[in-house]
């Protein structure tokens, strides 16, 4: 029993590494008042970019560099329509997944199916040897970026909570109008974060395409950049939740993953679609009752000299 | 260019196979059909602000429910395209249902489950097709069998366009059009999406509308997968065959009609241009068919960013000599 539950939490801390990634980078939007749906595409983008990087050079973490700054960028379009043009937050998020996915499809047809001869590999066993078992089998097989997700996470809940800049950020979501007042400057907090979203999306995507599955395929995210939205509200826009939710989904598909032999693979290949769906039920109970959650100013265009 | 191509070259193929023969234009006709019957249906939803993105699945439902009744119900020849008409309505309507009760009930976003339940759809219909639908006849490939003829769809002349629901799609968008303008729940539906405060202040309850919208959209969907299965591939397929993103395009279809349902019938057609243009990029230059995505990520993008700009008006001020 107990080696079931350490080998699960093993393979959720490989698995679940970009969809932490992705939500890290969606709560540091949603915390700056920018609802960006977009995730699935920034990180369709990241891989594709990430992934010829590091054919071409046969340098991964080149590729993982690659991937991060392409998401980044390809969020800026959204950032342009929905802080400069205050477009429909929600519409200018599903245009640029669709764009993403569009894109990655089309340039990568050249690349379908070819696999990184030179992947981020997984740590060699010999650097846990002075670890007690527990901990070697934990982190066995798992590969430097995975566990950076672990470090970010608590490296962005302490920037979040703890710093006056943290304090900015969350402050041009709550109430962007006040923030402005006091000397703010709502449009390049929210730039930056819609920034810093694309970079993480990104990365999760180079991550999948270099290390986790070293190879590219059109449809290789599986819709995890939505995952990251549903885990954003999941986790309540704490980065220290977010690390829980994504290895709790993490080993969920894991357990399910072993489950194929009796149940059909294709009712197993719809929970991870339906899990996110149940839990935001179960959140949105909760949240109710404990009067926490959404920004208050998620979704709504900031506009000087209005109330909103 | 890309692929090598000229520019020049991929624009007259995506013409020529969008109108460049009466083929061309039958296959436009054939992705329109759909467009429209969806588009009108979230021309509804969007307008009520009820953001429906799963139209996808809900089309998926609808050919499950209407290949059920064409091979496993099999009533009596004269009446199968009824019943599968209405029960792939009811079904599209029905997993429609979901993302509106938990809406109404838990305020779980919309946008997310729907979405969610289009993944969820998709495998229920590679599970049905790899598994226990899987057709007799067939062997290796997973389809199910072909549907008896009772439960084809006549097309006009020799296309393959089904003329029961382009009659359909048309009659559904200007019924729409009336719907919205001239009747009392029409009204509650548009002060909704105008201006909820409003809404709550006169008593409207915005779970009604939230529900019909959903269940009409939904339904809607439902009676396009019908049309799919029953007018075009006479068996259950592939998903991504049975809808070429039919479900996503109508978004677009709807958006750019500024949801209004009327308007559908010019944006559907141009979407069914763009969607056979893809595909006849895809076929003679070996373009992949997800440009057709690009072409919808930007076309929204210009929306939207145009949008904002019909609310600036010219204003011109003169001077007042003191």
């Amino acid at each position: 029993m107990g080696e079931i539950i350490l080998s699960t939490m093993n393979r959720s801390l490989v698995y679940a590494a970009p969809l932490l990634l992705a939500t890290l980078g969606e709560i540091y939007a949603e915390r700056a008042g920018v609802l960006n749906l977009g995730v699935e595409g920034m990180m369709m983008v990241g891989a594709l970019s990430g992934f010829i990087a590091a054919y071409s050079t046969a340098n991964p973490w080149f590729g993982v560099l690659v991937g991060g700054v392409v998401g980044g960028l390809f969020s800026l379009i959204h950032a342009f329509a929905s802080v400069t043009l205050r477009a429909n937050q929600t519409v200018s998020g599903l245009a640029l997944t669709l764009l993403g996915t569009g894109l990655a499809g089309t340039l990568g047809r050249g690349w379908e199916g070819k696999m990184l001869a030179v992947p981020i590999r997984s740590l060699p066993e010999e650097v846990f040897r002075s670890c007690p078992g527990v901990v070697r089998m934990l982190f066995k097989d798992t590969n430097v970026l995975a566990l950076l997700g672990v470090v970010f996470a608590v490296t962005l809940w302490f920037f979040l909570f703890k710093t006056r800049p943290g304090l900015w950020l969350r402050s041009c979501g709550e109430n962007p109008a006040a923030s402005d007042a006091l000397g703010v400057n709502v449009w390049a907090v929210r730039y930056g974060a819609i920034f810093f979203g694309g970079i993480m999306a990104g990365l999760g995507g180079a991550y999948i395409a270099i290390a986790y599955r070293p190879s590219w395929s059109s449809g290789m995210t599986q819709g995890m950049g939505w995952l990251a939205v549903a885990l954003t509200i999941f986790s309540f826009w704490n980065p220290l939740y977010a690390l829980v939710g994504a290895y709790l989904f993490g080993a969920l598909f894991h357990l399910a993953f072993r489950l194929q032999v009796w149940i059909a693979p294709e009712i197993l290949n719809s929970l991870p679609y339906l899990f996110p769906v149940i839990a935001l039920v179960f959140v949105s109970r909760f949240a109710f009752r404990k009067k926490i959650g959404v920004p208050a100013g998620l979704g709504k265009p900031y506009e000087r000299g209005t109330s909103e | 260019m890309l692929y090598r191509i000229s520019p020049l070259v991929a624009y007259t193929v995506f013409f020529r196979g969008a109108f460049g023969s009466w083929y061309a234009i039958s296959e436009t006709l054939k992705r329109t059909i759909p467009l429209l019957l969806v588009g009108s249906g979230l021309a509804l939803a969007f307008r009520a602000q009820v953001l429906n993105i799963g139209a996808e699945g809900q089309i998926l439902f609808g050919a499950v429910a209407a290949t059920w009744v064409a091979l496993f119900l099999s009533p009596p020849a004269g009446v199968t395209l009824l019943v599968m008409f209405l029960l792939g309505f009811l079904a599209g309507a029905g997993w429609a249902l979901i993302p509106a009760f938990l809406k109404t009930r838990f305020a779980v976003n919309e946008v997310l489950s729907s979405l969610m339940l289009n993944y969820v759809a998709f495998n229920v219909v590679l599970y049905l097709i790899a598994g226990p639908w899987k057709g007799k006849s067939v062997r290796g490939f997973t389809y199910t069998d072909t549907f008896p003829e009772s439960a084809w769809l006549g097309t006009l002349g020799m296309t393959k366009v089904p003329y029961f629901t382009l009659f359909s799609g048309i009659v559904v968008a200007i019924l729409g059009y009336y719907f919205l303008k001239k009747t009392a729940w029409g009204f509650e539906l548009r002060i909704v999406g105008n201006s909820p405060d409003t809404a709550r202040l006169l008593g409207i309850s915005e779970e009604r509308v939230i529900f019909l919208t959903m269940m009409l959209s939904g339904g809607l969907a439902g009676f396009a997968g019908v049309g799919e299965v029953a007018g075009i591939h006479h068996l259950l397929r592939h998903p991504s065959h049975i809808s070429l993103g039919y479900g996503y395009t109508a978004i677009i279809v709807a958006w750019l009609a500024r949801a209004n349902p009327l308007a559908t019938l010019l944006t559907a057609f141009l979407l069914g241009a763009l969607i056979s243009g893809g595909d006849a990029l895809r076929v003679s230059l070996g373009i992949p068919f997800q440009v057709v995505s690009v072409f919808n990520g930007l076309i929204l993008f210009f929306l939207i960013a145009t949008e904002r700009f019909g609310h600036y008006r010219v204003s011109v001020r003169r001077k007042v000599k003191g």
